[in-house]
């Protein structure tokens, strides 16, 4: 058990030990949200600032009542309703909510960077909940979390992840914590997506379907990100769904135990078939419980290693 | 090299459980309604012993819960992130006589918080506090029911609890920093 860390920024940063400590400590949180009284007064009068530069539902959701579950006040901030719309920079921005004391700042941005950026200009904690194309960090770990709950370990694991990976930060957030924990990963989907560059981060690399999930115990599916593709990067979502969507027929030539995870919002028919999405093989929804107590470790873990570290008896 | 000394060996540690076990059995005449809930790492581990004792007083089971305490402490911010352990009482701590079991008694934060986050499951008719090791110190009215053994110690001094359930022999020692 070690955390020793202000801020959640990035999984390439963190050591094994560290993963290991915020997947433990998120099981104990998962227990707590399956009481009658849901909440712990871990972070009473701590003040949490939601700072979503960039549109998000389900991970502004989460962490909102992951802050709520922890007795936490908070403060929700989008872009399209405050000063950045009126030209005010993101630095004063958050200068502004620290002159009002908060102690957490969680943060979705577009601009890769970012949180590290505030991390170095502020005194609250930071934590990343997204910054452009690079890392979210709370969502590997959530995946992690949700692998080693149903296999039992992660460790020499199969583990494709297939999409788009060339604009997901949550591949790049995944594929740093599971090659961490000892997996082997391989990333699938069109070569303009999927790049051979990504063999540097130990990954294999494959750009044909069933060669990627043959031996798959899990197999991640990422959506199309419409919205950070400035150019088409393949002919036409049909012949996406054709080449890389995952239907049954495909589905059954895996390993009968393999697992499907999506990090949500799903397009159904486009990267996966509506039926598998609902089947008993899929883990989209315990994804989102397993999100919460995972955030509410990570808020746990940051609110601590400010002071001296000394373990009162 | 920090020196200690051993205040406690198995032999002890097993009479001092014992004859807690006995004064809970003499206080509460409504045996059904006592449960233990041990704090974790150490009070789980007594608790379920004091249970082993306290059936064979009884004549039947006692039950055992486990409660974590690290999210409702009030000195998080000041400390680094404690190790959290899952809660387990499965069992309505309402209306029961609840028997808290942690291995040493020092400040009395760790009771205020395990009566705090025994709030979130119920409302106990009594709760009762049992500890291996009193070694005084306390910043809070906070007093044990039963105790195993008073130790007085020095603020710098460490009070050891290693029980044979995480390997290793059963023993209480005090370390002196150097």
């Amino acid at each position: 058990m070690s955390w020793n860390r202000k801020h959640l920024l990035d999984i390439e940063s963190l050591t094994v030990d560290e993963i290991t400590t915020v997947l433990d400590t998120a099981r104990a949180f998962k227990v707590v949200g399956e009481r009658a009284i849901k909440k712990v007064p871990a972070l009473r009068g701590k003040t949490v600032v939601n700072l979503f530069i960039e549109p998000s539902t389900r991970t502004r959701i989460s962490f909102e009542l992951a802050e709520q579950r922890l007795s936490a006040d908070i403060i929700n901030f989008t872009a399209e309703a405050s000063s950045l719309k009126k030209g005010e920079t993101l630095k004063d921005t958050a200068r502004n909510l620290e002159a009002l004391n908060a102690d957490f700042i969680v943060m979705r941005h577009s601009a890769s960077g970012a949180a590290h950026f505030l991390a170095r200009v502020l005194n609250a904690s930071v934590i990343n909940a997204g910054d452009g194309a690079h890392e979210h960090p709370t969502q590997a770990l959530l995946d992690a979390f949700t692998i080693r709950e149903r296999k039992g370990k992660i460790a020499g694991l199969n583990v494709t992840i297939l999409g788009d990976i060339l604009y997901s930060r949550v591949a790049r957030s995944d594929i740093w914590a599971l090659t961490k924990l000892g997996a082997r990963v391989t990333l699938c989907g069109p070569s303009t997506l999927v790049p051979k560059t990504f063999e540097q981060m130990g990954c294999r690399v494959v750009h044909n379907i069933d060669d990627a999930i043959r031996d798959a115990d899990i197999i991640n599916l990422l959506r199309i990100q419409h919205e950070r593709q400035r150019k088409t990067m393949f002919p036409s979502i049909n012949e996406y769904t054709q080449l890389f969507g995952l239907n049954k027929a495909r589905l059954a030539k895996t390993k009968p135990d393999a697992l499907i995870m999506h990090p949500g919002p799903v397009n159904r028919g486009v990267e996966i078939d509506s039926e598998i999405a609902d089947s008993n093989r899929s883990l989209i929804l315990e994804q989102v419980t397993n999100g919460l107590a995972v955030r509410m470790a990570a808020l746990f873990l940051v609110n601590g290693g400010k002071g001296p570290q000394e373990l009162a008896a | 090299m920090p020196e200690s000394t051993v205040i406690l060996d198995a032999v002890a540690i097993q009479r001092a459980l014992a004859r807690i076990a006995h004064e809970i059995a003499e206080r509460n005449e409504n045996d059904a309604d006592v449960v233990l809930i041990g704090i974790p790492v150490g009070g789980d581990h007594l608790a379920q012993r004091l249970s082993r004792v306290l059936v064979e007083i009884w004549k039947h089971p006692v039950p055992v819960g486990i409660l974590d305490v690290s999210m409702h402490r009030d000195d998080l911010d000041q400390r680094i992130a404690p190790q959290v352990f899952p809660t387990v009482i499965p069992f309505d701590v309402t209306g029961k006589t609840v028997v808290l079991v942690d291995d040493v008694l020092f400040s009395g934060r760790t009771t205020r918080a395990a009566m705090d986050a025994l709030n979130d499951f119920g409302r106990p008719k009594k709760i009762q506090l049992a500890v291996l090791v009193d070694r005084g110190h306390r910043e809070l009215p906070i007093k044990a029911d039963f105790v195993g053994k008073n130790v007085p110690t020095a603020m710098g001094e460490k009070v050891a609890v290693r029980l044979r359930e995480n390997g290793g022999d059963d023993q209480v020692m005090i370390e002196r920093p150097q």
